[in-house]
């Protein structure tokens, strides 16, 4: 083979490996830019019917419960326009909380149950000692009775 | 200071294992790239050097002939 | 070097007390010049990692929500930010190379690449363990990790295509497609977490809004990227000098150099 042609070669390899990698990334974009549903989303029957799909929002306060079994939990996803029981059996990861951010994975039952396979917790982005985070709950507390009175 | 002792230190709150191998990894990757690049640089240099002897002796042979 | 870019070149030169610039482009000026930088990054880079390390680990206190596994950030997000920044000094140098026809620039690109591809693993590798504890997975494949990890094949991608070819020119003109064509992945990167529904949080620290982490968390984690930079800087201009001696070899200014060697 003339070096030339080995060179055609590589360069016609190069962008062929190129063009099939922006395929399928964009493909795979296509399918994976929404990782998660709204429950709001959901109630539009925005979500794919009949096959897994992720939901996220926050936990409901209060909602969490332990089944009798020990290890099947349920809870609420809200968005706080719409809401969604979720049913999931196994290890919760430790950022799980009431009020905070979930993404869970699974399928709707029949009666409008999520039958959950993997639960996420999804965290915000602001850091900062307990004690701040006590004096942010404090300052929230004192103006939620401020708003009721 | 957060530690109340080397034992809690390495413990990192029950997360250790996370932590110690996030840095330990980038420790180790510094470190191997550190060592690379300077040997790529030496390695250079001394392969230039010893061309270098060579044309030199090569070219001293030639006018002793 | 054709005539426009001439005619550019000896404008820039002829400007009254400007820097002529194309006197770096050259090799025989940036090759010591380059040896003299080294230390002046190496010496910091060591310096601003150990009060770096010092205020993450000894300083900053744990996290409200996350605990200690929060301190994962202080290498996530430095080398999360160096994979990017490095890409987009690869695809600048790429530009610059192909439009001043500047060898120099190439030798550049090609010296940051393997930086920025270990950078990008780390910023995964980091990213993998901090997510096993607090999402709750090692992986998902959302915008944000998705369009990270195409950042590293990316860098491998270039990487292997300029070492594939023998002819060196044309290296680098083929790398230089793929440096500047692939950088648009990374705004995508950036703002994947604000375009779309993400597991990854939003960012912490932007150009828009307040930070959003206690100050001396902050401090932390920008001391730590200072070291980054710093310690990328140093080990770049030691690839770009030894590329320079193999790609220059059959040169007169690196047989001279090796003349003036004791």
């Amino acid at each position: 083979m003339k070096p030339r042609h080995k060179r055609m070669m590589l360069i016609g390899g190069g962008v062929a490996a190129l063009a099939l990698s922006a395929t399928l990334v964009l493909s795979a974009f296509q399918k994976n830019l929404v990782f998660f549903f709204s429950p709001s989303q959901v109630a539009n029957k925005e979500a794919p019917q009949n096959r897994t799909f992720r939901i996220g929002g926050l936990v409901e306060a209060g909602s969490v419960k332990r089944e009798a079994d020990g290890l099947t939990t349920t809870f609420v996803v809200t968005d706080t326009a719409n809401r969604i029981a979720v049913s999931y059996k196994g290890a919760l990861p430790d950022l799980f909380k009431e009020g905070k951010g979930v993404v869970t994975q699974g399928k709707l039952d029949a009666g409008g149950l999520f039958v959950a396979s993997e639960v996420l917790a999804k965290h915000d982005e602001n850091y900062m000692p307990p004690e701040a985070a006590h004096a942010v709950d404090q300052a929230q507390k004192a103006q939620k009775s401020v708003v009721q009175n | 200071m957060n530690w109340a002792s080397w034992g809690d230190f390495w413990n990192m709150g029950g997360y250790g294992l996370y932590v110690w191998g996030s840095y330990a990894v980038t420790l180790v990757c510094v470190f191997a790239e550190v060592v690379s690049v300077r040997r790529q640089f030496s390695g250079q240099m001394v392969r230039l050097l010893r061309v270098r002897r060579a044309t030199v002796r090569g070219a001293g042979n030639e006018t002793e002939t | 070097m054709n005539s426009s870019v001439k005619a550019v070149s000896d404008k820039l030169s002829a400007a009254p007390g400007g820097i002529n610039w194309f006197k770096y482009a050259s090799p025989q000026t940036f090759y010591p010049l380059a040896g003299r930088l080294i230390p002046l990054f190496a010496w910091p880079a060591l310096l601003l990692f150990a009060v770096g390390l010092y205020v993450s680990f000894f300083v900053a206190p744990t996290d409200a929500t996350q605990g200690d596994s929060y301190r994962i950030i202080f290498i996530h997000v430095p080398a999360a930010w160096m994979s990017m920044i490095i890409y987009l000094a690869m695809a600048f140098w790429c530009a610059l190379g192909m439009i001043f026809n500047t060898r120099l620039s190439f030798m550049m690109s090609q010296a940051l690449a393997p930086t920025g591809a270990i950078w990008t693993f780390l910023a995964l590798w980091t990213g993998a363990l901090w997510g096993k504890p607090t999402w709750g997975a090692w992986w998902v494949w959302d915008a944000r990790l998705t369009s990270e990890l195409i950042l590293l094949f990316l860098y491998l991608g270039y990487m292997a295509l300029v070492a594939a070819m023998d002819d060196p020119r044309r290296a680098d003109r083929a790398g230089a497609v793929v440096a500047i064509v692939g950088a648009i992945n990374v705004p995508i990167i950036y703002f994947s977490v604000k375009w779309w529904n993400t597991l990854h949080q939003g960012a912490s620290v932007s150009m828009t809004s307040a930070p959003k982490m206690a100050s001396i968390m902050l401090m932390g984690m920008l001391i730590m990227a200072l070291a980054a930079w710093a310690y990328s800087i140093a080990v770049v201009l030691v690839r770009v000098r030894a590329i320079m001696l193999e790609r220059e070899r059959n040169t007169d200014w690196v047989a001279q150099m090796l003349e003036n060697r004791p």
